[in-house]
């Protein structure tokens, strides 16, 4: 609990009504959508402008108070749990759409606004802003910022680093910055806008973002092939590539997979099929026919069993919908569903996708495998039960497992949800000692007291532990 | 602070704080269902409370996550619990957003019984629940004769009178926006004329039995005849048997379980010994709760087995209507009109498409799509007299999506509903341009 001096110049700040601390609404911050983690916070705070922002962070500061900020609380990695307690600063009030700039192709946004809005808003115009991770429809641009969230558009444009612009952002010491702006072309200095995507919170308030947007295209198509086998779908990932072929979307379903997502969705797919495929191509009306056409064929010749075209665009999007709730559908099967998303090169993802397969029948858990095909991003999702210790163990090995061979295979040990908590003891994997050593400086650089999101992406100890321990 | 990343850890959730449990309340939480939300949020964006206030404690999300701490026993069932499980509206929007398929309805249902049955042990429940619960809506004689006064009230002028002198400052300004919208009440000798049977037009396809409901009886006969004819045009004949009692919906998302139980075997021991088909409602909120009577009987194997096959037999109105062969109507009506989902009918039963089939099937109707449709209006039941800040805040936003429809009727399924969009229409400044309407009457209009 904050004092109550502390407490009363909090709220002198931001008013009555945006400083929770009763029991429930602690607890209803305690958590973000990662399974397994919770935390209470001291208080949650709820700012509605940028001088708020930087009284709050200056308080903080001075008293060493730690600060998460959170946007919906849809992160994967832990991200936003207040493991030090603290306070949980909530940017859902900054959601503003100041501009859409339709001559430099660009939107200026405050960092609470929603991702969907965001798609709705630009695409009246005719604009098109492509990340769109499972979450979008509640998760904040801001916290897509904090994560560098991915989404299933990433084969062909990329992920939300591509996008970012400019930002304000507010230090803890209260400092309010910019950084980039509306430039395609800015190299004055080191490049902040790309060191603050991907922090995690752990460096400065995202205030205000200006992202990048494209001419919305004419117009998509979606296709689904059906596979007897895991491999053939894998392959067929890479010969569409191979045959210069850049899909706008490229998804991945196992046969658990597809079963839930059919459960919750009701599309009627052909559950005897082992995996799927759902690809999608935009552009121009004519070459996205062509290229459909093509990878239909593509499909057909790597042994696909059954391959579909969506008569309408309505089809495709709730194929696509389906697909993205696909996570939270796997939780019907089994209380606790734990999903990672480890790596590879497109290149090596028929391995990756074998390897987890070995991996689950080694230690004896249930794995279901989805994710982006095309991008080499998969979800092994790991259905168990909290309360069961033994199994756990088993689920954590595996999945220690499964990080190693995905940098084995040149991969990483997280594509999109970003490091947070849940993989902290696997950074060193993937950056050595020499990479967490020079992170650490940056951060604290930024935030020499170490108030910004404490507990996150740096384990305490430099050494990788098995996670669960006896 | 601990190692291990994929434990619970944190400094004030394991603090043995004076928390007051309620005994059994452990019990009747079934962890499975609350542990199956995998906390991901994707219920938050339908959540009209969420959308409203923005606030965790107010999402589904956020209020399982109490439920769990409360299971738990790291938080207390005291004010502020009460208050959150409270402010939700009930109308399980989330339900058909969640992808994990947690049963919310019946959470929050178990989340109030245990505020219910602790407030109970710890001293008198609320005055306004101990006279509508229990001696009110039990009693269908009571809820017939506080019609007759409504009646008498409104024939007589009393309640211009009311508006005039003043009266109504007085009242709670809840009451008093309520009654402006309130329907004509129908005549006390209407309504004890009504024959118990009425007969199929042509060939009898099937007998159905006409679940009149409390409230809906009294404040909407009207409508309830409008169903019978129009059920019997589709060649059924009508049955309206005079023991049945009301759902006790009301009842079990307040939390008094055993009231609602009470009401459920009256109602299953009725319309066993009429001897329908189906039992035909036209209620949404009704409804959902009439094919939840197994749920309720969960625990009681004796009475299990009844309660399924009543739940077999029960339909929404658009439902069966909608699977007979089509009406012939007669008179067209040249107008605009839209279709405010009734929640308990398009989350809690999935019928969406039969009542949107029915309007566009009226010659001369031009059916417009309402923008978020399937969101709540804030009429929930009695919410919008329990929370009515909140509920009318969700009306006033929905009346904005509603007049962008520039619809000459906003049409709907469920009384409560009715009731909230013709208060709705008052507010949004609507009157003489838009008509709030019951989906039956707007069909039985076009009949003859």
């Amino acid at each position: 609990m904050l004092d109550s001096a502390l407490r009363k110049a909090f709220v002198a700040i931001v008013g009555d009504k945006w400083f929770l601390d009763t029991p429930n609404e602690l607890y209803a911050y305690s958590y973000d959508a990662t399974p397994l983690y919770q935390s209470l916070p001291d208080a949650v705070i709820i700012p509605g402008t940028v001088d708020e922002v930087s009284a709050i962070l200056k308080l903080a500061n001075q008293h060493k108070i730690p600060i998460i900020t959170r946007g919906s609380g849809t992160n994967l990695a832990g991200g936003t749990i207040p493991v030090h307690g603290g306070m949980v600063l909530n940017m859902n009030r900054f959601q503003q759409i100041h501009e859409i700039d339709t001559k430099n192709l660009t939107a200026t946004i405050g960092s609470g606004v929603i991702t969907a809005d965001l798609h709705q808003a630009v695409e009246a115009v005719g604009l098109f802003y492509p990340p769109d991770p499972g979450s979008m429809r509640i998760s904040t641009v801001g916290g897509n910022l904090a994560q560098c969230a991915g989404g299933m558009r990433g084969l062909k444009y990329g992920v939300t680093k591509d996008y970012v612009m400019g930002l304000q952002y507010v230090l803890p010491s209260g400092e309010v910055l910019r950084c980039g702006g509306k430039n395609v072309k800015d190299v004055a200095g080191y490049d902040m806008t790309r060191l603050l995507v991907g922090s995690e919170g752990t460096l400065a308030v995202i205030t205000e973002i200006t992202v990048k947007l494209l001419p919305l295209p004419e117009t998509k198509r979606t296709l689904v092939a059906y596979y007897s086998n895991l491999v053939d779908a894998a392959r067929t990932v890479e010969e569409v590539i191979a045959a210069k072929i850049i899909p706008a979307t490229m998804e991945f379903l196992d046969q658990g997979t597809m079963k839930v997502v059919d459960d919750f969705a009701k599309l009627g797919l052909p559950l005897e099929m082992k995996s799927m495929l759902l690809i999608e191509q935009d552009g121009p009306e004519q070459s996205v026919a062509e290229d459909i056409a093509r990878i239909a064929e593509i499909a057909k010749q790597n042994g696909a069993a059954r391959v579909e075209i969506a008569r309408t665009a309505e089809e495709g999007a709730k194929l696509l919908a389906a697909r993205r709730a696909a996570l939270s559908a796997l939780s019907r099967l089994r209380p606790t569903t734990i999903l990672e998303d480890a790596t590879v090169p497109r290149s090596r993802l028929a391995e990756m996708v074998e390897a987890i397969e070995q991996i689950a029948r080694k230690y004896q858990v249930h794995i279901c495998t989805f994710g982006h095909a095309g991008d080499g991003n998969l979800h092994p999702t790991c259905m168990t039960d909290e309360r069961n210790h033994e199994e756990l163990q088993n689920v954590e090995k595996a999945f220690e497992e499964i990080f190693h061979t995905a940098i084995r295979l040149g991969g990483t040990i997280t594509g999109e949800h970003g490091v947070g908590m849940a993989k902290m003891n696997y950074l060193d994997l993937k950056v050595g000692q020499d990479g967490m050593e020079l992170m650490k400086r940056i951060k604290a650089a930024f935030d020499p007291n170490h108030i910004m999101n404490p507990g996150k992406i740096f384990a305490h100890s430099e050494r990788r532990r098995l996670v669960v321990k006896k | 602070m601990s190692n291990s990343s994929r434990v619970k850890t944190g400094p004030a959730c394991d603090s043995p704080e004076a928390i007051s449990l309620v005994r059994g309340a452990l019990d009747k939480f079934n962890m499975d269902e609350l542990m199956n939300c995998m906390h991901c949020g994707f219920c938050l964006p339908a959540c009209p409370t969420y959308q409203q206030t923005g606030l965790e404690s107010y999402s589904p999300r956020g209020r399982i996550a109490l439920m769990k701490g409360v299971a738990q026993q790291q938080l207390a069932v005291d004010g502020e619990f009460e208050k959150n499980m409270f402010a939700c509206l009930g109308c399980r929007a989330c339900e058909t957003a969640c992808p994990a398929g947690v049963p919310y309805g019946s959470l929050i249902e178990t989340a109030r019984e245990v505020v219910a049955d602790h407030k109970k042990e710890t001293g008198r429940p609320p005055l306004v629940h101990r006279l509508v619960f229990k001696h009110l809506f039990p009693h269908p004689k009571r809820i017939k004769w506080l019609g007759n006064a409504l009646w008498a009230a409104q024939a007589s002028g009393l309640q211009k009178l009311a508006d005039k002198t003043g009266l109504m400052r007085i009242l709670p300004r809840e009451m008093a926006e309520m009654q402006q919208a309130v329907a004509k009440v129908a005549s006390p000798l209407a309504r004890s004329k009504r024959a118990p049977v009425l007969k199929a037009e042509g060939e009898t396809r099937l007998t159905i039995g006409l679940f009149t409901g409390c409230v809906m009886d009294v404040l909407f006969y009207e409508t309830n005849q409008a169903t019978a004819r129009l059920l019997s045009k589709a060649g059924c004949d009508v049955v309206i048997i005079d023991n049945q009692a009301c759902c006790g919906a009301l009842h079990a998302h307040s939390g008094e379980m055993d009231g609602a139980i009470e009401l459920a075997k009256r109602n299953i021991e009725a319309f066993e010994q009429a001897g329908v088909d189906f039992v035909v409602n036209n209620a949404g909120g009704c409804g959902a709760a009439l094919k939840e009577y197994h749920h309720w009987f969960a625990n009681d194997p004796h009475w299990t087995e009844r309660a399924q096959a009543f739940v077999a037999k029960v339909r929404d109105a658009n439902q069966l209507l909608a699977e007979l062969p089509p009406l012939t109507f007669s008179k067209p009506l040249h107008a605009r009109v839209t279709y405010q989902d009734s929640c308990h009918l398009a989350h809690g039963q999935g019928v969406r498409n039969q009542p949107r089939q029915l309007l566009r099937s009226i010659p001369g109707v031009e059916m417009i799509e309402l923008k978020e449709a399937d969101s709540c209006c804030g009429s929930a039941g009695i919410y919008n007299i329990t929370n009515f800040d909140m509920s009318m805040q969700i009306l006033d936003r929905k009346m904005e999506r509603v007049k962008e429809t520039q619809a000459h009727f906003i049409v709907t399924s469920n009384p409560g509903c009715l009731l909230q969009m013709k208060q709705g229409i008052i507010r949004a400044g609507l009157q003489g341009q838009m008509e709030a309407v019951h989906i039956m009457d707007l069909l039985d209009r076009a009949l003859s």
